[in-house]
């Protein structure tokens, strides 16, 4: 395992301080509005006293709609991927459109999934599903490719079956490609499940938070929604990346 | 090429089975119509007699289905494109344009940014250190998620119409462009930086001779993905403006009024408009790489 440097930590930290020390420093010394941009520390007061308000949004949207949706969604994208990778058939026919469909903007499909599944967090994890399946199926067809030729023939010699290539070569060699995968699709499904938000919703959720609290100017609450998100994202990805290295410890780039 | 070896590499390519998997989407989406719609022409089916005929023709013709048939969805664009002058709002030509023209704005400010910022993190350690985890970092704030809130407040201090879009798809484009450009701006090999080095060339002739050229395939690479998501960041940018105009106007639009044919038309259109985008951007890789005497 690579140490954290400590200067590696520091810089970031620094700036990072500074830019909110930026920030306070603009709002309260210009006078500007509340309305256009509140002050960290209005922010942070915010956070503390509507905790309770933060804490049903959070289980409506990241509890209920990213995480299932996120997790049914890379499932899914791996498992047809591994079916690609059985049945050339599939993988040519399937993955141009796989590669087309990721380009296109999927977020528009909300409204038509809100239609379908209704106003709760159903339709809200199938947006999430519906936006994590490609990436994932894109990068694992890609990482099943990714073992060497040497590698395979070593087990081919080995007699090993399909099965057993895909276990103990192939599926690991795919793992880098799967975990950038997984951190593409965090932040996605957050997205995913925020924006289908504003197409309907129960009245809770960090979406429908967000859209009520700008028409009622309350920016204060929506910094703090945002806040929340980033961090959610933020502990999300960290997670991700922790896990990553616990799997692909043997990957080149970790080398010290 | 043997004409047996060019049917085989035929039947090996990507054509036919694109082909066949499309068919059998449409087959099964056109399946799909009769039970997904079955709530709104059970009643009407029992009222035309019932029968496999009145089923399908039913099923497949509803003015507000579930899911309309594709063939519905290609009478309403080719209504809503060929049918109505281009500048009218009825015309999704127009609201294409609105779309793509703030996507463009915002893709190019974007591009800029990105590189700027490749440009000075590759050239001072002290900036790549502090900046490269805040520009990862910005990029798990949900940004389409307040994109409306951004268009709000712009809009209350005067700024409306392109530029807030155009904000959105920026601060979308530039992570991809970044990121792409610092490791291409970083792929020259250190042979290839010590002979700049022999040549006493200064850090401007190095970036221009060297780096820039090097990072031309990863910044269009880059450019691809940015293209993409600057045309979601635009439609996700109209949600909020109160559904004026624009692909996103036309999707909320759409949801308010329950016409479910006009949402799968401006899917399609938004999709057509993301491929014409990437191809664009494909293109102009293609031009540039020939004039640097790449080999096709």
């Amino acid at each position: 395992m690579t140490r954290v440097n400590f200067r590696d930590l520091l810089y970031p930290a620094v700036f990072g301080l500074g830019l909110l020390l930026l920030w306070q420093m603009v709002v309260k010394g210009f006078g500007v509005p509340a309305v256009l941009l509140p002050a960290p520390t209005d922010i942070g007061a915010k956070i503390v006293t509507s905790l309770p308000t933060l804490g049903v949004d959070f289980v409506q949207t990241v509890i209920r709609a990213v995480i299932p949706g996120w997790l049914i969604g890379s499932v899914s994208g791996f498992l047809v991927a591994i079916a690609c990778d059985r049945v050339p058939f599939l993988r040519r026919g399937l993955l141009p459109l796989g590669n087309l469909v990721a380009a296109l903007p999927i977020v528009g499909v909300a409204p038509i999934l809100v239609m379908w599944f209704g106003f709760d967090w159903h339709s809200k994890a199938a947006m999430v599903v519906v936006m994590t399946f490609f990436p994932m199926l894109i990068n694992a067809v890609a990482g099943l490719q990714a073992s060497g030729h040497l590698e395979r023939d070593l087990m081919r010699s080995y007699g090993a079956s399909w099965w057993t290539t895909l276990l103990k070569l192939r599926l690991p060699a795919a793992m880098p490609f799967v975990f950038n995968a997984l951190k593409i699709n965090s932040t996605l499904a957050m997205i995913g499940a925020i924006v289908a938000e504003f197409f309907g919703t129960p009245i809770v959720g960090m979406g429908f938070r967000i859209s009520t609290e700008v028409g009622r100017l309350g920016l204060d609450m929506v910094w703090a929604e945002i806040a929340m998100a980033a961090i959610t994202g933020s502990v999300f990805y960290g997670l991700l990346v922790f896990l990553e290295r616990q799997v692909t410890f043997w990957h080149p780039s970790y080398a010290k | 090429m043997t004409e047996a070896a060019a049917i085989k590499a035929q039947a090996e390519g990507h054509a036919i089975p694109v082909a066949i998997i499309c068919a059998v989407i449409v087959v099964i989406w056109y399946l799909a119509c009769i039970p997904m719609n079955w709530v709104i022409t059970a009643p009407k089916i029992e009222a035309a007699g019932g029968g496999p005929y009145n089923v399908l023709a039913i099923s497949w013709n509803e003015q507000r289905p579930v899911i309309p048939a594709p063939h519905q969805i290609i009478v309403e664009l080719w209504n809503s494109i060929f049918m109505v002058a281009p500048w009218k709002v009825k015309s999704l030509i127009y609201h294409c344009w609105v779309t793509a023209s703030s996507t463009l704005l915002g893709f190019v400010l974007g591009a800029l940014l990105g590189i700027g910022l490749a440009i000075a993190i590759v050239h001072s350690k002290i900036l790549s250190k502090s900046l490269m985890p805040w520009i990862i970092a910005s990029q798990t704030i949900p940004i389409l998620a307040i994109a409306p809130m951004v268009i709000v407040v712009l809009g209350s201090i005067g700024f409306t119409g392109l530029v807030p879009k155009s904000l959105i798809s920026m601060y979308l484009c530039f992570f991809p462009v970044t990121i792409g450009m610092v490791k291409g701006l970083m792929s020259p090999e250190t042979m290839q930086l010590d002979l700049m080095r022999t040549y006493n060339a200064g850090v401007s002739q190095v970036l221009w001779k060297l780096r820039f050229p090097a990072s031309v395939p990863f910044l269009f690479a880059s450019l691809k993905v940015a293209v993409a998501i600057a045309l979601t960041g635009a439609i996700v940018g109209e949600l909020p403006t109160g559904a004026v105009a624009g692909i996103g106007a036309r999707l909320l639009n759409g949801s308010y009024y329950g016409q479910t044919v006009q949402i799968w038309a401006a899917l399609f259109a938004a999709s057509a408009v993301a491929a014409g985008l990437v191809w664009f951007v494909g293109f102009a890789e293609r031009l540039t790489l020939k004039q640097m005497g790449a080999r096709p």
